[in-house]
């Protein structure tokens, strides 16, 4: 039986240089940001209190995190134990984005030193969306690197330790699968609230149904997207025939989601809105117009053996929910009284460096971890 | 293996249905919170306002608040819209050649913003660490600097964009109207009210503050009419003529109701206030969330029968 093994090879190739380079140059700018303040690296204001950060890094980092959580679902709640290679890469890719939204989060909030606070049971709203998905995602980010220490404990020979953690490891599986279904439901609630400062287009009460699928879907093409960059630069085991399955899966579910999407709109009586020709209408036509071609071709057979037309629509599909969540979280939103965000330097090298750090840690994990299953 | 489609399709509407519940029951479920008997509040009488700006600076004293300078010359406070170091301001409105008070074309008209202090509060309902509160027997909202993580999710779900947060502040906190609540404790009422000139702004209890709204939406535009100055229930009365009000009370049933009340001569969506269903945003909000938290009861479920699934697949893997 193949198991997982690192890749080997040179750390300090360029890639990992040139993203070192882009994470020193961040640090500059979060410096500034907690010496000023927040106004002053950052266009946020108090009609666009949450930018690029809070959209960016938080809540598309984590829906891009969504790959070990799709795939886990594949696996344990629909019975297909053939899809078990891909759920370690898929959820180390979800242990950086979860944990850098966390670190995201510190550098956004203004009180950061007082961050504990969600954490005491005498300052928890019950009634707040936005404490539900601080909470879960502080756990899930604990679930995550426990259900990911065997690759570890594999490393550093704790085989005791290993074996134990692989007896109560059904526990933090069973977690893994929860606290993703709860809180990418309610990164979508979190709007609900905004009401009339969100643009019909994208305000429904369905908006976690509507967060909870578009992660899933999200998750099955970063699986998809991931494996055919690392497999065409890497002597990994070929899972195209997983894959080609996968993306069967995905076409139904994204089949599922539009119906829905575009019926709410509809009984709504807001479609109107989308084919005015305004920006805001234009965004709503891309993000799914995004979802549709990709999926009419993972409808056909043929096309989900081609790896070509399969990573294209991987990537589509990825576009098309990173630009539901933007639209939902800054285009959409409008404060009114003529404010306008468009997000600053220093905001865009901050995610670009927290970007690079995850980018960074990925090739070093690989390499040095026993994450894919070589050929 | 062959995936099942069933088995999937299974799945999905079984999902689909957990995730539908909390969405519908958000449509169909009660209305969110009620009026409270001894809510304090303020009438606003946009007819009655003269754009002085008097309650500005009073305010700006009560609170120990900065001025503001907007434009080059830095002489004094002129602050363009709320901030973080402006509570209450007064706007204009203007049409055309503004000639006519009060009226919606070519006319003009003043309007003033702060703190709503709704009857179901968008911000209450979002704190994550409780910093936002009402308070359970005067209604009135107030910020917890010491609770506050500084998320400003109060500042996405207010509707009338109240809150406000020190940008250029290494330690910045939330900043917004709290009716002079520290006024109040001495027997004295919000600044704002106290140094009105011409009563257009009025302190009170929200039933009374009410009573008169309605009692003014009924007067007949142009015949005199006594006027309670500062409270409600004051005996300094100033006789005025009646305009031409639009039959409508600002915040009465609006967003689930405030408890800072509207009149004016020019419909509210031009005076830059926001047109927002009666039911609050933050009661549909709640009832999607307690649908599926309440008790912990669905996520315990959900849980257990993760767990049973998991093990169906550890034990098929070693077999």
């Amino acid at each position: 039986m193949k198991t997982e093994q690192p890749l080997g090879g040179r750390i300090l190739t360029p890639a990992f240089l040139i993203c070192g380079l882009l994470f020193l140059i961040s640090l500059i700018f979060i410096a500034k940001r907690f010496i000023y303040g927040l106004g002053a690296v950052s266009n946020l204001s108090d009609g666009y209190p949450w930018g690029l950060w809070i959209a960016f890094d938080v809540v598309i980092g984590t829906a891009l995190g969504c790959g070990g959580y799709a795939m886990a679902l594949l696996v344990y709640v629909f019975n297909k134990g053939e899809y078990h290679p891909l759920v370690r890469p898929a959820l180390m890719t979800s242990l950086f984005g979860y944990t850098l939204a966390g670190v995201a989060v510190v550098i956004d909030v203004g009180r950061y030193w007082q961050l504990y606070n969600i954490f005491l049971p005498w300052h928890m709203n019950l009634n707040s969306v936005l404490l539900e998905v601080a909470l879960c995602v502080g756990a899930y980010v604990a679930v995550l690197w426990i259900e990911f220490s065997p690759a570890f404990l594999t490393k550093f020979g704790g085989e005791n330790a290993k074996a134990f953690m692989n007896k109560i490891m059904f526990v933090f599986i069973a977690l893994g699968i929860l606290l993703p279904t709860m809180h990418q439901s309610s990164l979508g609630t979190v709007m609900v609230v905004a009401g009339s400062k969100l643009n019909p287009l994208w305000w429904t009460p369905l908006l976690p149904l509507l967060f909870l699928m578009s992660c899933i879907f999200l998750g099955y093409a970063i699986v998809v997207f991931e494996s055919s960059i690392t497999g065409s630069r890497y002597p990994i085991a070929d899972e195209s025939h997983l894959l080609e399955k996968v993306s069967g899966v995905m076409a139904w579910l994204i089949a599922a989601y539009l119906v829905i999407r575009f019926a709410d709109l509809i009984i709504r009586g807001h479609l109107g809105l989308a084919f005015r020709g305004d920006l805001l209408g234009n965004m709503f036509l891309l993000e799914n117009n995004l979802l549709l071609i990709p999926m009419a071709f993972l409808f056909i057979p043929a096309y989900r053996k081609n790896a070509r037309v399969m990573f294209f629509c991987a990537v589509s599909i990825v576009l098309a929910a990173v630009i539901y969540r933007f639209n939902t979280y800054i285009i959409g939103f409008d404060p009114g009284n003529g404010w306008h965000y468009f997000p600053s330097v220093g905001e865009l090298f901050i995610t670009l460096g927290i970007v690079s750090l995850e980018i960074m840690a990925f090739l070093y994990f690989i390499k040095r971890l026993p994450i894919y299953r070589r050929s | 293996m062959k995936i099942e489609r069933r088995d999937f399709l299974k799945g999905l509407a079984g999902s689909a249905v957990l995730a539908m519940a909390p969405a519908a029951s958000a449509i169909a479920a009660s209305s969110g919170k009620t009026r409270l008997p001894d809510a304090l509040g303020l009438l606003y009488d946009s007819t009655l306002c003269v754009g002085c700006q008097t309650c500005m600076v009073a305010c700006k004293k009560a609170n120990n608040m900065p001025i503001e300078y907007s434009g080059s010359q830095r002489l004094w406070d002129n602050p363009v819209d709320l901030s973080s170091k402006t509570l209450n301001i007064i706007k204009a409105y203007e049409n055309g050649t503004p000639k006519v008070k009060d009226r919606e074309i070519d006319g003009y008209a003043f309007i003033k913003r702060q703190c709503m202090h709704c009857v179901d509060p968008a911000c209450v309902s979002a704190c994550p660490a409780s910093a936002m509160t009402k308070d359970a027997k005067t209604g009135i909202v107030s910020y917890n600097k010491d609770a506050c993580i500084g998320c400003r999710y109060c500042q996405v779900a207010c509707p009338f964009d109240i809150p406000k947060f020190e940008w250029d502040n290494p330690f910045p906190k939330i900043v917004k109207c709290q009716l002079c609540n520290h006024l109040l404790v001495n027997g004295q009422i919000p600044a704002c009210a106290s140094e009105c000139p011409t009563g257009a702004t009025l302190f009170g209890p929200v039933k009374d503050l009410l009573i008169e709204a309605e009692r003014r939406q009924t007067m007949i535009p142009g015949k005199y009419y006594e006027f309670p100055v500062s409270e409600v229930s004051s005996a300094k009365k100033q006789v005025h003529k009646a305009r031409n009000y639009i039959s409508y009370i600002y915040g009465k049933n609006d967003g689930g109701g405030t408890q800072t009340l509207m009149l004016a001569g020019v419909p509210f969506n031009k005076l830059g206030l926001p047109m927002l269903p009666d039911r609050s945003y933050a009661a549909m909000a709640e009832n999607i969330q307690h649908t599926l938290y309440k008790g912990m009861i669905l996520p315990i479920l959900a849980f257990g029968g993760l767990i049973y699934l998991v093990k169906r697949v550890e034990k098929n893997k070693k077999e």
